[in-house]
């Protein structure tokens, strides 16, 4: 089907195939296109059984307000440094772990795969208490520093699987050459494997910042300082009063998703090369 | 796991063979074991304890009591089927949602990385907005579902959020439309990985386009799919944000609860931190099972390690 190069669809098989991809675009979209018709819509109109994307009386004042009366870009500011710091930390180290994976045959490789995938299993309340009970002890609860290693060594499981498969999908020949020429070990991978592998460090990126950026359960239990607040602290601030600031959400909604939705897109080539899951091996 | 078991003698000899993979591995063991490892072994002496809001600092060793708790109390039985129901339905329709658009985004196609781009939009948006916002879409006389249900299909308003079988709709058609993406990209990376030649070589001995997809195209994709299934598997059980979210703590009545949401619970509004420890370790052993087994079955252990 997917590789028929000579015979040519007959049309009614090409209006189905777009009739249903426009099907679950519209439904992909839409949510998103409410998001930000909702955020533009004037005080008034906030609570309305209007289905138009643009409001009557469009107007930016939910933006305004979120910039100016809401420490919104304290969170902004806050979110983008602990996100930068787990993806400094996360690609680091994932790089690294996931090259000795996929080509040492070390006693405890085995193990540690294994380890690896079991993190996925915990339950998130299984870690929050002990983690939480542990931060304190270590005065790092109500810091960022707690915050970042709590979301390092979250991304850090499914980042490793994900480099460990594509450092498989490089042929161990390119190394041997290296080494040959006299590269050290370190500098065959670094400077040979590492370049090789950006498809994948990209994915890896990403991930780390996504995982960090729209975390909310344990920012909730670490952060108690509102100075401290990442984004989604703040805007479930939001929906948390007994009436919803819709139009507030809203806009923090469009703000928060805009970076993510733009770096996806941008790397959305990368994506469908980069994420590999270890098994792709034409 | 048999190498954990292996002589300590063995281990330092590989110690030295291996060193520079101890080196590349130690720094995220370290944080991990900080993080993950340490909590465990904490969670597993909580789960063994009597720890509640009565004896939260005189606190003691009890055995299996929570345990036996655990299974003893019908709710759970009734939770852990929500959480089977809800994980099936989810990775059923992430799958073929996920694979069919792949299939379809696979052939030349005017416009085809406009299409890809938006359907992966789900997918980008933050997971926490994405539960607010469809909490939003489902109010009952504000919320753009019933609105469009009504105007354009003519139905009545439905009751998503207030009646227990709306709520899980709710949850479940949330999760749906974010999920699907992921294992769309995936299938898209293993599909762009099949030779041509397969296809070629299948047209040469008369292969129609169905025979094509059935015995070239999905078993080649088969072991592509199967880490990205049970990494779904996993995840999905273990989803809280979307029923917290969108439920707003298991309303109406907590009969929206998954396990993992039944957990968090029973740890910040009812303080029984024993038995919220004793039942992650089970939804752990449960998770551990289903993996073993699912892995195992589809011999797919070597992609996967």
């Amino acid at each position: 089907m997917a590789g028929s190069l000579k015979k040519k669809d007959p049309w009614w098989l090409t209006v189905l195939i777009y009739l249903i991809l426009m099907v679950f675009t519209l439904v992909a979209v839409y949510p998103i296109l409410r998001v930000i018709s909702i955020s533009l819509r004037p005080g008034n109109l906030l609570h309305s059984t209007s289905l138009r994307l643009i409001p009557r009386n469009a107007t930016l004042d939910s933006y305004r307000v979120l910039f100016t009366e809401k420490p919104f870009l304290r969170w902004l500011l806050n979110s983008t440094v602990v996100s930068g710091m787990v993806t400094l930390l996360g690609v680091g180290l994932a790089s690294t772990a996931g090259y000795a994976f996929s080509r040492f045959n070390f006693k405890l490789k085995e193990a540690g795969m294994i380890s690896v995938i079991m993190t996925q299993m915990f339950p998130v309340t299984m870690l929050l208490i002990p983690l939480f009970v542990m931060l304190i002890h270590l005065h790092l609860y109500d810091t960022f520093i707690g915050l970042v290693i709590a979301y390092s060594a979250t991304v850090l499981p499914f980042c490793i699987w994900q480099m460990k498969g594509y450092y498989d999908t490089i042929p161990v020949s390119l190394e041997e050459a290296a080494r040959i020429d006299g590269a050290t070990h370190f500098g065959a991978f670094y400077r040979i494997v590492l370049p090789l592998a950006s498809p994948a460090l990209v994915i890896t990126a990403l991930f780390s910042f996504m995982g960090s950026w729209s975390e909310y359960l344990v920012a909730a239990v670490i952060l108690n300082d509102r100075r401290l607040f990442t984004l989604p602290l703040g805007l479930k601030q939001f929906q948390s009063n007994f009436d919803t600031e819709w139009g507030l959400y809203a806009a923090g909604a469009v703000v928060v998703s805009i970076p993510v939705i733009l770096l996806f897109l941008f790397l959305s080539r990368w994506l469908i090369s980069g994420l590999t899951l270890g098994s792709v091996k034409g | 796991m048999q190498a954990l078991v292996a002589s300590i003698q063995d281990f330092f000899i590989d110690l030295k063979k291996n060193r520079l993979a101890y080196y590349y591995t130690l720094p995220a063991f370290l944080v991990m074991g900080f993080v993950i490892l340490y909590p465990f072994l904490y969670n597993i002496v909580l789960s063994l304890s009597n720890m509640s809001l009565t004896h939260f600092r005189n606190w003691r060793i009890i055995g299996f009591q929570q345990y036996i708790s655990v299974f003893s109390e019908p709710v759970f039985y009734w939770v852990l089927l929500k959480t089977i129901i809800w994980t099936a339905v989810n990775v059923f329709f992430h799958v073929t949602i996920g694979v069919s658009l792949a299939l379809l985004l696979n052939r030349p196609l005017w416009g085809r990385s406009i299409f890809r781009t938006l359907l992966i939009l789900p997918w980008a948006v933050p997971q926490y907005i994405t539960a607010l916002t469809w909490r939003g879409m489902f109010h009952y006389r504000y919320g753009a579902i019933n609105l469009i249900l009504v105007k354009y299909f003519g139905v009545h308003q439905i009751q998503w959020l207030s009646t227990p079988l709306g709520a899980f709709a709710a949850v479940l058609i949330t999760n749906i439309w974010l999920g699907f993406p992921f294992m769309m990209v995936i299938a898209l990376g293993g599909l762009q990985s099949i030779p041509r030649e397969l296809y070629e070589a299948a047209e040469v001995d008369g292969a129609g386009r169905f025979q094509q997809l059935k015995n070239v195209t999905l078993p080649l994709l088969k072991p592509v799919m199967i880490p990205a299934i049970s990494l779904g598997i996993i995840w999905t059980f273990n989803n809280f944000n979307v029923i917290w979210l969108v439920s707003n703590g298991g309303q109406p009545a907590d009969s929206t609860h998954i396990l993992v949401s039944y957990v968090y619970k029973a740890v910040f509004n009812y303080y029984r931190y024993g038995y919220a420890a004793a039942l992650s370790m089970v939804i752990f052993g449960i998770l551990l099972l289903i993996s073993v087994r699912f892995i195992k079955q589809t011999r797919a252990t070597k992609g996967v390690y």
